[in-house]
């Protein structure tokens, strides 16, 4: 791969949602020099900028921090640990609050400002000019497309693609963080086209294994033409196209409401009754979402008054919980000079088997990013006297198996997204059907790797591709293996819990995806020794 | 998505092309080329980087289809979703004053649901 141009910096961070601007941040306080590059525009790029994350947010007060840590520890069925809990409580508790020079904060109804829940496009748009301000240079339309490692085996670096000209620029870093998000397979959820999990593919192509890969039975449910955030939702009513009422359990219900909607959309069209909805919401929905209101504005439809068409939007590893693996308290992965943070990792160290969205995942994409930021900038010092000579060590995409020939794209992307998004697949996972998902994953990542080749802009969107593929092999290996039902993964030919499977699954490999036991985690307290 | 760039009023600024998340726009002369439509992922964050109120971005994520000019200008959705936002009210401008109620409204919302699914199940045991 040859680069036309050249750039430098202690520490790079890939991606530009939260977790990418926090490292950054956190990077740049320590006095170091930082590159993000975002293969979308820093600020309006990602899940963070179209949604409106609502932190884990407990005042520093012992009671109200241990309950919630209960809470939390109990969602988690075992995979989660207590001390991250209270690392990711203490440093969104302490750094919220510093985006105030840029951000609106609104009134807590109580005379202060209301801090832990912050709309998308005004926090994305903070946290730009708060990383500007802290001196970090920003590349928008430059993505990654592969990790360069120098004869030490320490990561060095990236290629990545300026996409207006479609030259390759090469960045060297004295250490380098992920934060690309997750993958929703392009199933259209809000904000996640740029989101096809390329650091997953990227670190994997290091030597990085994954982490809770299974946990991925995530939807939201939208109006059928386009995925909106929520809010308005929880309260339908749902009725087929004859109109009459559909038995649905009510949202709390977690996998049974998506069981029972997935089973009558994959019957026909439902429809949505928004009339339950409280009250106040109609006249407030404009002043908190206006963006959901413009989506049935401009289709001239009344949402608290006439019925809509809805479908469910898969949300993947996004709220899902699954990611790079983190092997420290640095938010370090398994492979030397390579940081993970935000929904590029696991989360199941706060999250478990539980889903990491609705207030876990930002606390944790926020102090991830501190973390991994701080310490990269104190590893960088070390990587400034590394060796001239690097590797790039891309191959999908990059250095095709086989022969170069034209792939079906199209075709690639709608088979991966069926055999993981399909309602029928994921509500009802199965051995018998998780096997015949992976035999036809197995058949669109030989195709990838054996014959796409590309450069510029095309192998951009061929690495999304072959990143995509690799995701849904590793989310499907990883179910294969949880042969019980535990949190997000659900099986329904083995509805119980197994004693057996009480640690987290780790799936790694391109060629050969395998799946292994992590050691189990630690006990939440100490085991009295009997005497 | 993006369906209308409205050249009565577009500037030629072009920060909607840098603002694009998926690259949907290039810079032209004076109006921006919506030049990678399948892109678009209808997220609306052009309408609110555009100072002018000159895009429209149609609700259906396949749905490329605007009502023609005058309509539109006449439409009032034109920036809607900017003044909405308060996109460039000062700070203190008091525009997210009611986003601490996102939380408790969403609650109320599956607690209605919980409530009324509870109920239904009691009158059919009956
Ligand atoms: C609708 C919705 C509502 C949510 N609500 C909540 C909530 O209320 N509370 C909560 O805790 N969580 C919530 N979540 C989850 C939360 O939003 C995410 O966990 C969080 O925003 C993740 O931030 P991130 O920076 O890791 O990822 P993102 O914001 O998705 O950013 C990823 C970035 O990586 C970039 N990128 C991808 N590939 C490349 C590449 N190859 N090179 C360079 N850049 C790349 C993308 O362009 C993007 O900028 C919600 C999610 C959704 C979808």
């Amino acid at each position: 791969m040859i680069a036309s141009s050249f750039l430098r910096a202690d520490v790079l961070v890939v991606g530009g949602g939260m977790a990418a601007a926090w490292a950054a941040i956190g990077a740049a306080r320590q006095g170091v020099s930082v590159i993000v590059i975002d293969k979308g525009a820093m600020g309006t790029s990602g899940v963070t900028a179209t949604g409106g994350p609502g932190h884990w947010w407990v005042p520093p007060d012992r009671a109200a921090r241990e309950a919630a840590i209960a809470r939390q520890m109990d969602k988690a069925q075992g995979l989660a640990e207590r001390a991250w809990m209270e690392r990711i409580l203490d440093l969104t508790w302490r750094h919220l609050p510093e985006i105030a020079p840029f951000y609106p904060f609104g009134s807590n109804g109580a005379g202060g400002p209301y801090v832990q829940g912050v709309r998308g496009p005004e926090y994305m748009r903070a946290l730009r000019k708060l990383a500007i301000a802290h001196g970090v240079t920003i590349l928008d339309h430059h993505p990654a497309i592969e990790l360069l490692r120098d004869e030490d085996g320490r990561i060095a670096g990236v290629h990545a693609v300026a996409l207006a000209s479609g030259d390759v620029i090469e960045i060297r870093s004295g250490a380098t963080i992920l934060a690309t998000g997750g993958c929703a397979f392009r199933s259209g959820l809000i904000g996640s086209h740029t989101q096809t999990g390329d650091g997953y593919l990227m670190a994997a192509e290091a030597g990085a294994s994954l982490s809770g890969m299974e946990f991925s039975i995530s939807y939201s449910l939208s109006p059928a033409w386009a995925s909106t955030r929520t809010l308005p939702y929880f309260a339908a009513r749902f009725f087929d196209e004859a109109g009459r009422e559909l038995d649905i359990p009510p949202p709390d219900a977690g996998h049974s409401h998506l069981q029972a909607l997935g089973r009558a959309m994959l019957e026909g069209p439902v429809l949505a009754d928004l009339s339950d909805a409280p009250p106040v919401l109609e006249g407030l929905l404009r002043r908190i979402q206006p963006l959901t209101a413009a989506a049935f504005d401009r289709r001239g439809i009344d949402l608290f008054r006439q019925r809509f068409a809805v479908r469910l939007y898969g949300e993947g590893t996004i709220r899902g919980t699954g990611g790079i693996r983190i092997v420290d308290r640095d938010c370090r992965t398994e492979v030397p000079g390579l940081f993970a943070a935000g929904d590029a990792a696991t989360r199941e160290l706060v999250a478990g088997a539980s889903s990491g969205g609705g207030a876990v995942n930002s606390a944790w994409a926020l102090s991830s990013g501190l973390i991994a930021g701080e310490a990269a900038a104190g590893e960088a010092i070390i990587g400034r006297q590394r060796p001239a000579a690097v590797r790039g060590l891309g191959r999908a995409g990059f250095h095709p198996r086989r022969g170069t020939r034209a792939i079906d794209r199209a075709g690639a992307i709608s088979t991966v997204r069926d055999r993981v998004l399909s309602y029928d697949r994921a509500f009802w996972r199965t051995r018998e059907t998780l096997e015949s998902a992976g035999h036809d994953l197995e058949s669109v990542w030989t195709e990838v790797a054996d014959h796409a080749s590309g450069e510029g802009r095309d192998l951009v969107e061929l690495r999304e591709i072959a990143a995509m593929a690799a995701t849904a092999r590793w989310c499907n290996a990883a179910a294969l293996a949880r042969d019980e039902t535990r949190g997000l993964a659900v099986r329904a030919d083995r509805p119980d819990k197994d004693g057996a499977l009480g640690h987290r699954l780790l799936a790694r490999g391109l060629s050969q995806v395998e799946v292994i036991a992590e050691a189990p985690v630690q006990p939440r307290e100490p085991q009295p020794v009997a005497a | 998505m993006i369906a209308a760039i409205v050249e009565a009023r577009c500037t030629g600024c072009n920060a909607c092309v840098g603002a694009c998340p998926t690259r949907v726009l290039e810079p032209a002369a004076k109006v921006p080329l919506i030049a990678r439509l399948d892109a678009c992922q209808t997220c609306y964050l052009c309408e609110l980087a555009c100072e002018a109120d000159a895009i429209w971005v149609a609700p259906g994520e396949d749905d490329a289809t605007a009502p023609a000019e005058p309509v539109l200008l006449a439409s009032g959705q034109l920036g809607q979703v900017r003044r909405d936002h308060g996109w460039n009210a000062p700070l203190d401008g008091g525009q997210l004053d009611d986003y601490r109620l996102l939380g408790p409204l969403l609650r109320e919302g599956s607690e209605i649901a919980a409530r009324r699914y509870a109920a239904g199940r009691t009158s059919e045991a009956r």
